[in-house]
């Protein structure tokens, strides 16, 4: 009783809007699916769009939350492909069911995902910025290549599934509210509280007693778990599971639907995920040939707009004059617009934290107020 | 011995490219994600300019031209607004330029590879080993460009300049230092590097894509940060070690599919074990 | 409980050739208000970035309530129990008042809960939440910050920004509190009620405080024993006036 009283209390409605969104989209969907009104390519893209919002939700948790760029996304995802998959063809020898399989190798693709995560992010973690961004992206292709020479796997032809058909995408759903439980619920507790004290002012939030290491590798092992699950689902989607896909580029798009729905909003995750691969879905079937290019050419426009857009300090007082949020609050409190309600922190306002000074002094204490050591070249530059 | 030479030929274009990564590093603080691409763009316009029949050395001189001004403006449109930024905003708006220029050449060429002939070269025999002529010249050419850029920087008011601003951009701003003539110029002297180092590469492998920046540019950086980012030295050292090892890669079978792996992983070792790269430290008192 | 709550032997650190801080032995008893005073760059807050494990000391030792914390991480520091505010205010800029103690709360073992406790909103979940910000909001109060606590920190004026550091700080429940310059930027009247709050920090929390601070009016009203320090080594040290009116420190204020 006292824990409902709990919940209540902390009830708010703005938390609960992405799990009724998806909840909605599960129900009708279910509903049509047994009435038999559902077609097979929307079955599919129903199927697709689950997985981009678990990539796009879980990428948003290291890029958004953390401040750091990771760029081998698919890498963990296509771990969870080949060696959920592989899994899953052993447990139906095995096991009858094909739910219980599915749900068996989700739950071994994203853990061997994790530990790719935590052997990747353990030692990568310790860099910073863009030596991160750059060391898994390596990852990404180093998986890649792997994976496509190894012939238990299929080699350069794949590994084959089997497939689930049109039923596929009400697991999936469900597996994207799980995510999204498990991240909004993070986000919003003690631990989303040190994840953005790191982000904010690592310094301070050291002096606090925050493990910043631990939380880094926390955040990233959780995005990489649910990038092996998302890549469970898309093996059992696409028979057989290629190589190819896994490409920096896929790891890109769902950058590009992480940006574009907002670095540090999940509800913005969820919309963009959904609007990139319907995009995807339509274009992949009327565009052909070279002019797929233009697929590339809208994810380059929205990646230099947005982020200028949002970034730049000069359209700092514009950004200010078009915050939504901010207008919402002014109506609302009718006082003051900087008063936050609770304690949430305004995610979206706060800076991306990658100290390019501190990257290029790696063997140096990375400290910002240290006393300045007499340098004999910097006296004679001066001089100039 | 010839996988060697080809390697050293493969490493310095590799270093020509790694240059341009390492100097925008180091003064601009940035990333340059479409610094492969810029070498795309140049061998485009050498194509173009074939097309039209024009002579390679007008081709090689337009090109060189066309990058540096897209270099040029590349900064001034989509960099310049976010100075000041967080890094990691400057560095998707990268990727974004790196898409933007792919995705735009995919529209007018297409994304089928085009033949660029640079003309053939002969094979010369010195001591025994067959040695092709383009290699002697990459190798050659690399090695000027290489010195006259060390030299640039530290005989010129302006390459002075560049390390004022790569030291410490706000002390340098006061010390009356135009940092950002002195961003624009490095990446101008970049993306000449990057022309440069797209016709070697059409000497060696006489195609052009879309993509042909791509993967080039990312091992170009990954020597960059083997050699020491930031460290005119450690690019070449880096570019040339990176060339050596994929050559000697391709040339074993069992390493063969491999070898981006490996290069790669070489790439995360030499990070966890030197994050400062072969030759970091000695950066730290020059560059 | 040792007889120092803190006692430095020898503390040290060189950058290249540079010797910021040399040689410096501190011994605090508890309960004490400690002043660290000297000219500028006399390497005071270097000997605090020594003390949280910023830097790592190339000479000598520090203990805390007789254990050697030398060569510990920061975050292993603080759970040991030295907090410290900064001399640039490094407050979490973009989250709000409350949430800023809330992160000083996050190591208390009372705290305690598991991120999977939180992922699914587990019963302990609520009743943490609860705990800990019933104690921020109490903390809050000690430093009349509690109208403001939904306010983004930076939207504080400074003198409440400074306030604001040293509650977060001592919400991390330390044993030893290091204050850097915490009533720069103040006007009078908010020292006078800053002096006055360090004064019951001493007397209700049980910690030591050691203090930076250039204004020596505030230092010699407050503080029971000084330290003064230039170029990196200790001039003089002691009862407060004493140690003021030690020709050695009147020259290094002075010059001559």
């Amino acid at each position: 009783m006292k824990y409902f009283a709990s919940v209540k209390k902390s009830f708010k409605l703005k938390n609960y809007i992405n799990y009724i969104l998806v909840g909605a989209i599960l129900l009708c969907t279910t509903v049509l699916q047994y009435t038999g009104l559902l077609r097979r390519s929307n079955a599919n893209l129903l199927t697709q769009i689950a997985f981009s919002i678990i990539l796009a939700v879980s990428l948003n948790l290291v890029v958004g939350f953390l401040g750091e760029l990771s760029l081998g996304h698919a890498g963990f995802m296509c771990v969870g492909a080949y060696l959920g998959c592989y899994i899953a063809n052993m447990l139906h020898a095995v096991i009858p069911s094909k739910l219980v399989v599915l749900i068996l190798s989700m739950i071994i693709g994203g853990l061997i995902a994790a530990v790719f995560g935590f052997i990747i992010g353990l030692p990568a973690l310790r860099l910073k910025g863009d030596y991160l961004a750059i060391v898994t992206l390596a990852f990404g292709e180093i998986v890649r290549t792997i994976f496509k020479n190894l012939p238990a796997f299929g080699g350069p032809l794949g590994l084959n599934t089997t497939k689930y058909g049109t039923s596929l995408f009400i697991p999936a759903l469900i597996m994207v509210l799980i995510t999204l439980i498990a991240a909004q619920n993070l986000v919003h507790s003690k631990h989303g509280r040190a994840i953005t004290a790191t982000r904010d002012n690592e310094i301070a939030a050291k002096a606090m007693g925050i493990n910043v290491t631990y939380y880094k590798l926390f955040v990233f092992v959780i995005a990489a778990f649910f990038a092996g699950i998302a890549g469970v689902i898309y093996g059992h989607y696409a028979t057989p599971v290629l190589y190819s896909f896994f490409s920096y580029n896929y790891s890109i798009e769902i950058l590009v639907m992480v940006v574009l729905g907002g670095m540090g909003s999940i509800t913005g995750s969820i919309l963009a995920a959904t609007f990139i691969t319907y995009i995807n879905f339509v274009l992949q079937t009327n565009l052909s040939g070279d002019l797929a290019a233009l697929k590339y050419l809208i994810y380059a426009i929205i990646l230099i707009v947005f982020i200028i857009f949002n970034n730049a300090p000069a359209l700092a007082p514009i950004r200010d004059k078009m915050d939504i949020g901010k207008l919402l609050r002014r109506k609302k409190a009718g006082s003051d617009p900087s008063n936050i309600h609770g304690d949430d922190a305004d995610w979206h306002r706060i800076p991306t934290k990658i100290r390019m000074d501190e990257l290029l002094s790696l063997d140096v204490t990375p400290d910002p107020y240290k006393p300045v050591a007499p340098d004999k070249n910097k006296s004679k530059k001066e001089e100039k | 011995m010839s996988t060697i030479i080809d390697g050293l030929s493969l490493g310095a274009i590799y270093a020509l490219i790694a240059l341009g990564y390492t100097m925008v590093y180091g003064i601009a603080k940035m990333l340059n994600f479409a610094h492969g691409d810029i070498i795309m763009v140049g061998s485009y316009v050498i194509f173009s300019v074939f097309a039209f029949g024009g002579h390679p050395i007008i081709a090689i001189a337009s090109s060189v031209v066309v990058c540096t001004l897209l270099g040029v403006l590349i900064e001034k449109v989509a960099y310049k607004p976010l100075r000041g930024a967080s890094p990691l905003a400057v560095l998707i708006t990268a990727i974004g330029v790196s898409y933007l220029l792919q995705s735009i050449a995919q529209l007018i060429f297409g994304a089928k590879s085009q033949p660029v002939n640079m003309g053939s070269f002969d094979v010369l025999n010195i001591a025994g080993i067959d040695i092709n002529v383009s290699t002697i010249i990459t190798l050659a050419v690399g090695a000027v460009i290489m010195a006259a850029l060390t030299l640039f920087v530290k005989f010129t008011r302006t390459g002075r300049a560049m390390l004022a601003v790569s030291e410490d951009r706000a002390a340098a701003q006061l010390m009356g230092v135009n940092v950002n003539r002195i961003i624009m110029i490095t990446f101008a002297i970049g993306s000449a590097l990057a022309a440069c180092a797209s016709v070697f590469y059409l000497m060696q492998i006489p195609s052009t894509s879309p993509t042909l920046g791509s993967m080039p540019g990312i091992k170009a950086f990954t020597a960059a940060v083997i050699g020491g980012i930031g460290s005119i030295p450690g690019a070449m050292i880096g570019g040339i070690l990176l060339g050596v090892i994929e050559k000697i890669a391709l040339s074993i079978p069992a390493l063969n599919p491999y070898t981006t792996a490996i290069e790669f992983s070489l790439l995360i070792l030499i990070l966890l074990i030197k994050p400062i790269g072969l030759l970091g430290k000695k950066r730290r008192e020059k560059v | 409980m040792a007889e120092y709550i803190l006692e430095t032997r020898g503390l040290g650190i060189s950058f290249g050739g540079l010797k910021a801080a040399q040689d410096v032995n501190l011994k605090i008893r508890p309960g004490q208000l400690y002043g660290l005073i000297g000219p500028n760059g006399a390497g005071k807050t270097t000997i605090f970035n020594l003390l949280t494990g910023v830097y790592r000391p190339t000479t000598g030792s520090f203990l805390l309530d007789g254990e050697d914390l030398t060569g510990l991480k920061q975050e292993a520091i603080n759970h040991k129990g030295i907090a410290r505010t900064f001399q640039n205010i490094r407050l979490f800029n973009n989250m709000s008042v409350i949430r800023n103690v809330l992160v000083g709360l996050h190591n208390q073992p009372e705290y305690k809960c598991s991120p999977f406790s939180s992922m699914f909103r587990l019963p302990r979940h609520f009743e943490t939440e609860q705990k800990m910000r019933d104690r921020a909001k109490e903390l809050l109060r000690i430093f009349d910050l509690e109208e403001e606590r939904n306010n983004l920190s930076c939207n504080l004026p400074y003198g409440k920004q400074r306030k604001l550091e040293i509650a977060r700080a001592l919400a991390t429940n330390p044993k030893l509190l290091l204050l850097d310059e915490p009533a720069a930027g103040m006007n009078p009247h908010e020292t006078e009620e800053l002096m006055r709050t360090i004064r019951y920090l001493r007397d209700n929390f049980g910690v030591t405080i050691l203090l930076i601070e250039h204004d020596l009016k505030f230092v010699t009203g407050l503080c029971d024993e000084v330290t003064v320090l230039n170029f990196g080594t200790v001039l003089a040290q002691g009862q407060v006036t004493e140690a003021l009116n030690d020709p050695e420190v009147i020259k290094a204020y002075i010059g001559g």
